[in-house]
């Protein structure tokens, strides 16, 4: 037989239980604020943990447009595009910059999937425009882009 | 906080093409003052576009965008009068809000 005793300490087990639970459900929504795990990661790899996401696969549905030589390396303007169906959210890589990911754009439907930007980059590397579908499909392309003049004033 | 936002946006085949120039310093966190002190990272940090007060775009940026960023895109179904609203935040907080209508 349940006593009143026995209620109040099933109820407290539930609750630390729920209590643990609730940070780490948390933590996942604090995602849609900034994701500094995703800006500080320092290689792909890391990007790709720190966002759940799978390895990435080059695909013609995704372009990335910039210029071949960048006249100033803190001042390169670069444009991202996908073709793909359902794409969510569109990323820009400068692989050897101190931080990979340079921006992330949320897609909704109401916006085409095509943005630019101007983004700085520290000397000559691979960009790589990222596409990420609804079914999380992991699409990109890349492009190398030369830098004469390094963009981070060092 | 700063100079308010350039906003350009132009209707274009049913769609608006916006065009929007913040005015930000995009501090990364590297550069060393005359000192030889690290100058602290200063950067906006997301940024929402609205057509009409409904969000279609948002975006987070680090400090490798530049500084004075830039911003293009194109929403759809955007038509001459309506109203562009572009907000952003940056890691200390601050925030600016601008608004543009679609010429």
């Amino acid at each position: 037989m349940q006593t009143r005793r026995d209620l109040i300490k099933h109820s407290a087990v539930v609750a630390g239980l729920l209590a643990a639970a609730l940070p780490l459900g948390a933590q996942a929504q604090a995602a849609g604020g900034f994701n500094r795990a995703a800006f500080d990661a320092k290689t792909m790899d890391e990007l790709l943990k720190a966002l759940g996401l799978g390895k990435p696969v080059e695909s013609r549905e995704v372009t990335l447009t910039g210029p071949d030589i960048a006249e100033n390396g803190a001042v390169v303007p670069l444009a991202v595009a996908s073709s793909a169906a359902g794409v969510k959210r569109l990323l820009l890589l400068v692989e050897k910059n101190p931080n990979i990911l340079a921006g992330l754009f949320e897609v909704s439907d109401a916006v085409e999937p095509n943005m630019s930007t101007r983004v700085k980059m520290g000397q000559t590397s691979n960009v790589y425009a990222v596409a990420i579908t609804a079914d999380n499909k992991v699409l990109f392309a890349q492009k190398e882009v030369k830098v004469t003049l390094g963009g981070c004033g060092g | 906080m700063a100079d308010p936002m350039r906003i350009r946006a132009q209707a274009q085949n049913g769609n608006a093409v916006v065009r929007v120039l913040m005015s930000h310093e995009m501090e990364t966190g590297q550069r060393k003052d005359a000192a030889g002190k690290t100058i602290p990272a200063w950067h906006i940090t997301e940024v929402t576009a609205q057509l009409n007060g409904k969000t279609v775009l948002t975006a987070q940026w680090g400090p490798a965008i530049s500084k004075n960023p830039f911003l293009q895109f194109t929403v759809k179904g955007a038509k001459a009068g309506d109203k562009i609203t572009i907000s952003w935040v940056d890691n200390r907080g601050d925030k600016r809000t601008d608004e543009a209508t679609v010429a």
